[in-house]
């Protein structure tokens, strides 16, 4: 099989089962079987293509002309390649988790939700393959869309005004400015190639690479930057398994995915390198990492506290790519797969709590560890890999962005990055701390003391998050690996 | 020996329909003769664009009296490719009719409503075709006054009323285009377009040819539906049978952009009617209202037809706005936007169609859940929404993207700002009626209802169907607006 | 040539300013048809004092005759009178089915009507 049917049935594996999933929506076992098949075929299409892509290998293949010059076309290259690995490897996790999930909360409307996750990742993969910033425009849009039937699984008031949120924003700043943005490069630069080293390098210059760059930032509303940052905690409405692989990993990641991928491959590092208008764009993004850390630290509710832990963690892959150095921008691309690999642990763990006490609050959460140690040691890894403390691959990437912000000697940033972990510690330990060493409550809400016993979410559940956490922990010890596989898209 | 009659052809074949529509005096008869010359006039005039684009313009004198004494056909690139749009939605709204017609319009009439249709075919072909400035205005009314009646045929009451307030202001564009016409006529001596070009600029300096120049244009914006003169669009649309207004919809308006194109560009393409005479001020300003205006009031219409009516006041805006950057993407855009709105407000308002049909209402709160109820019927209007919007791989797409191109190309970066802003509020209609049809429960007790029929269906997904199609592979669209807005312009594409 | 020497324009510039107004003050929709009438017969007006050429007759070939008015506005005139005709009918037409529709031709009627339910 050649690399380009593999690019190609890579898109067409998951929008087969979304198909598939409908047709069998009604015996749940076959479609849950199907869902996980897809899933598992995409994985090994994606891993199949990784060699080629580590050789220096750059597989390509062109779908449809629109215009002279203007196609839909699919490339792959290492950042795409490591953005698809990590989402489609996790999509096998969460398909496993929802199962016990959807069931153990006796969601309706499954089909639906089955067959929206496998759009949304087809369209996942699209970002992740596009050769130039049309394409990615074009499945960056379809990822809103097929994710808004998920956010609004509820069918509650408050869930379709969530929905509402989600889709004005999202949708209102990718067409008011990053497709102004799209249609000013091509203006300028006649192409949108993703090309090394940038299209934009002696085509524009002054103040029209600002307000391109504040367009792009602004307009890929997925990154959560302030203040455009409303429809990731409204999102949480949905069921966990979407907050967890959607909204902590391919919605999010697609955004920052973009994010470096215009910086490295549409302006070039060169062109950025020196200049004044990243920096106040660093400046905003820093000040979001501490702000959502800030505001994560107040909710109670866990799952709009993860929410915003993960606005203030794709900010640093933001600041990470506006500090435009090759070390920070490594950073930011490593933090895309510690960051999903945490973050997912985290919300499996909320949900897995959800669905065994029914329990959403922190404040809720005293003694959980006694009754579901599995899970809260779960949450104690995810923390620490969030954290960036070994042996935990989170470590790593924060690593490389401080690197980065040190060697331009912006100390500012090195302290951000510092200060956001602390608030990390401060924001997620409670979790932890509730949940072994609290006494845990009876259900009339008097303390209650000895041994509870054991009750631990369904088994697919606790399954899936295991092995993400244990993720975190392999990451740490194949960081180098990933380092050397993303090193070539800088060009050099 | 045809091939060399095709120009008459192309008008004579339906305007021959008509009457035998009445001879018939049958519904199935009259349908047949209707699905004839529609079919016919559509082979009649993509051949027509084939041999433009083989040979270059084709003069043809009518009953040989040369012109410019006579009354010349003209074929180039603009009026094959307005020949093409227009007879495309004939031939496909036609099959779509029968089912659609027998519901809405009483048997005893309906024959009388193919007749019209032939008629109205027959004005707006003729428009596109003649090269004549008083001949245009003679099928102008053609196609206007079968309109009317065509629009007074919709089962409720206020349709009369509609096609009433159609009627006024319809007459009073056409007179205040003779009018026009008649100065040009006292200036030059002369009603052959192509002659008026070469006579016009020796007197283009007159306060006459001025007062000609605004007495066709409002005179034809009346008919566009140019905001501020767009009041009897809304409820002609709203009330008129279902396939009128989506015939209507895909193409009336559509001709008379093109007049309003062979005004600026040909009649007086020797003047730079922009620049000299703030022609594009003008323009500019109301086509960027008629966006803003008509796209708000649209937010907030709950009869869906009257929606897409006042959208298609925001989209027009858009056709006018490429006209008014006069550059050859600018008048491309326009160009290539007269195409694709033909085909997705056909997609909608036939989608609409079989809505009405299965459920006699097109109002929001009637179509909770419709989605699910009629799936095919739904994905297609869907579809055509995306269109609206512009949302990439639909054919909305290529018009925004050449308009905004056109607009950077001059620098005016604000009107890109605001054509993306205005996308937004298309967003806004467009998804409350996608909400309501996928996301609302199917309301308790409701009749069971069906798909629409095949012969419905099937002309819905042609228009549908090339919504995508032409949005993914515009290069053929593309090049041949850019040929268009380049002979207009005389310069090389 | 001074204001009075072009006395056919001002004519044709009431009619139509007379016409005009009628179409759109008026509430009876009959009368606005009268005015939609008067409007376009000032169009006709206009067209054929247009045609006229000093000392020229009616255009019949005539070997005495050397100077003959323009024969071709009258030919367009004519055209347009047919149309304006169309039109009438058509609107009078009309007319008579809201006539039947509503029981009344007054247009604030109309609107009252349509407003209640």
């Amino acid at each position: 099989m050649s690399a380009e049917t593999t690019i190609l049935l890579s898109m067409a594996v998951p929008l087969g089962g979304a198909g598939l999933i409908a047709v069998c929506g009604s015996r749940p076992n076959l479609r849950e079987t199907v869902t996980l098949v897809s899933a598992a075929t995409l994985f090994a299409l994606v891993a199949s293509l990784l060699p080629e892509v580590a050789a220096g290998g750059r597989p390509a293949v062109t779908v449809v002309e629109m215009m002279p010059g203007l196609a839909i076309a699919l490339e792959v290259e290492p950042l795409g390649a490591l953005f698809a690995a990590v989402a489609s490897f996790l999509w096998i996790v969460t398909s496993v988790y929802s199962i016990g999930y959807m069931r153990g909360h006796g969601e309706h409307n499954q089909t639906r939700f089955y067959v929206c996750f496998a759009v949304a990742l087809a369209s996942t993969m699209g970002i992740a393959f596009s050769a130039n910033m049309l394409t990615l425009f074009i499945f960056y849009e379809s990822l809103t869309l097929s994710t808004y039937p998920l956010v609004t699984h509820a069918g509650t008031p408050e869930a379709m005004r969530a929905g509402r949120v989600y889709l004005g924003l999202l949708l209102g700043t990718s067409i008011a400015f990053q497709l102004l943005a799209i249609l000013w490069t091509w203006n300028a630069a006649g192409t949108l190639d993703f090309t090394p080293g940038g299209i934009l390098a002696g085509r524009v210059e002054g103040p029209v690479v600002g307000i391109l760059l504040f367009l792009y930032v602004f307009g890929i509303g997925k990154v959560a930057l302030m203040p455009f940052h409303r429809w990731l905690p409204a999102a949480m409405v949905a069921p966990t398994p979407v907050s967890a692989l959607l909204h902590a990993v391919a919605v999010v990641k697609a955004g920052v995915f973009t994010v470096l991928k215009v910086t490295i491959y549409i302006f070039g590092l060169d062109l950025l390198d020196g200049l004044d208008f990243n920096q106040w764009l660093a400046y905003v993004a820093a000040t979001t990492v501490i702000i959502a850390s800030l505001v994560a630290l107040r909710m109670d509710n866990l799952k709009l506290r993860l929410a915003y832990s993960t606005v203030s963690q794709l900010s640093y892959i933001v600041l990470g790519a506006m500090l435009a150095n090759s070390w920070s921008v490594l950073g930011g691309g490593m933090h895309i797969a510690m960051h999903a690999f945490g973050k997912i642990t985290l919300f499996f763990c909320a949900g897995a709590i959800m669905v065994a006490t029914h329990k959403t609050e922190v404040s809720q959460m005293r003694g959980i560890g006694r009754t579901m140690p599995v899970t809260t040691f779960a949450f104690f890894i995810g923390s620490l890999s969030l954290i960036g403390l070994p042996p935990m691959g989170g470590m790593w990437s924060k690593w490389y962005l401080a690197l980065g912000a040190a060697s331009t000697e912006q100390v500012v940033f090195v302290a951000v990055f510092m200060i956001s972990s602390l608030l990390n510690i401060a924001y997620l330990m409670p979790v932890v701390v509730r949940g072994f060493f609290f006494a845990p409550e009876s259900t009339d809400g008097s303390v209650t003391g000895g041994d509870a016993p054991i009750r631990e979410a369904p088994l697919p559940c606790v399954g899936a998050l295991s092995l993400t956490a244990l993720g975190c922990v392999v990451l740490f010890f194949y960081a180098d690996r990933i380092l050397a596989f993303l090193q070539p898209m800088l060009g050099k | 020996m045809i091939a060399e009659h095709l120009p008459a052809l192309q008008v004579v074949i339906p305007l021959m329909a008509a009457p035998l529509c009445i001879l018939l005096h049958r519904a199935s008869g009259a349908w047949f003769v209707s699905l004839v010359a529609s079919w016919c006039s559509f082979a009649v005039a993509v051949a027509l664009l084939g041999q433009v684009q083989a040979g270059g313009p084709i003069s043809y004198p009518l009953g040989d009296w040369a012109p410019p004494w006579g009354i010349e056909y003209r074929v180039d690139m603009v009026s094959a490719f307005v020949l093409v749009i227009v007879s495309t939605i004939g031939a496909v709204v036609i099959p779509y009719a029968r089912a659609s017609v027998e519901r809405e319009v009483p048997s005893d009439r309906a024959y009388l409503f193919y007749c019209m249709y032939c008629l109205c075919l027959t004005g707006m072909l003729g428009i596109a075709i003649t090269g004549d400035a008083f001949n245009l205005f003679v099928f102008l009314e053609i196609a206007s006054l079968s309109s009317y009646v065509l629009v007074s045929m919709g089962a409720d009451r206020r349709a009369l009323m509609a096609a009433y307030r159609y009627l006024i202001m319809g007459t009073i564009g056409a007179t205040f285009y003779i009018i026009g016409v008649g100065l040009l006529y006292m200036m030059t001596g002369t009603l052959n377009m192509a002659d008026l070009a070469e006579r016009l600029p020796a007197v283009a300096e007159t306060r006459t040819i001025l007062t000609a120049l605004a007495f066709l244009t409002v005179g034809i914006s009346l008919k566009l539906a140019l905001f501020p003169l767009h009041l009897w669009l809304p409820n002609a649309y709203a009330f008129a049978p279902s396939v009128v207004t989506a015939f209507l919809a895909a193409t009336a308006t559509k001709v008379a952009v093109y007049a309003l194109i062979r005004i600026y560009f040909t009649i007086f393409g020797g003047i730079d009617v922009f620049e000299t005479m703030a022609v594009r001020e003008v323009l500019m300003g109301l086509a960027i209202v008629a966006m803003f205006a008509g796209s708000l009031v649209a937010v907030y219409q709950n009869n869906v037809k009257r929606m897409l009516a006042y959208s298609s006041i925001a989209q027009i805006g858009y056709m006018v706005l490429g006209i008014s950057i006069a550059s050859v993407t600018g008048l491309s855009g326009g160009i290539i936007h007269l195409f694709n709105h033909a085909l997705m407000k056909g997609a909608l308002f036939l989608a609409l169609g079989c809505v009405v049909l299965r459920l006699g209402s097109a109002h929001v709160r009637d179509l909770d859940g419709i989605g699910r109820r009629m799936p095919l019927t739904m994905a297609a209007f869907v579809l055509g929404g995306l269109s609206l919007i512009g949302v990439p791989l639909t054919v909305g797409f290529v018009s925004k993207w050449t308009l905004i191109q056109a607009a950077l190309e001059r620098g005016w970066w604000p009107l890109a700002v605001i054509i993306l802003l205005t996308s937004l509020l298309a967003v806004i209609y467009v998804w409350r009626i996608v909400e309501v049809s996928y996301f609302r429960p199917v309301p308790e007790g409701a009749a069971d209802i069906a798909e629409a029929p095949a012969s419905m269906l099937v002309p819905l997904w042609v228009l549908a169907g090339a919504c995508v199609y032409f949005g993914a592979r515009a290069e053929q669209t593309v090049t041949i607006a850019r040929a268009a807005a380049a002979t207009l312009l005389g310069v090389s594409p | 040539m001074n204001v009075l020497g072009l006395y056919n324009y001002w004519i044709v510039v009431v009619l139509m300013m007379t016409g005009f107004y009628v179409v759109i003050a008026q509430n009876n929709l009959i009368k606005k048809v009268v005015g939609l009438n008067i409007f376009q017969v000032s169009v006709f007006v206009f067209y054929i004092s247009m045609s006229k050429v000093k000392g020229g007759t009616a255009p019949i070939l005539d070997p005495g005759i050397q100077v003959y008015g323009n024969p071709l506005p009258h030919v367009l005139i004519l055209t347009a009178i047919v149309v304006g005709v169309a039109t009438m009918a058509l609107a009078l037409a009309l007319v008579v089915r809201i006539r039947h529709a509503y029981g009344t031709i007054e247009e604030d009627d109309i609107d009252a009507q349509e407003e209640e339910p």
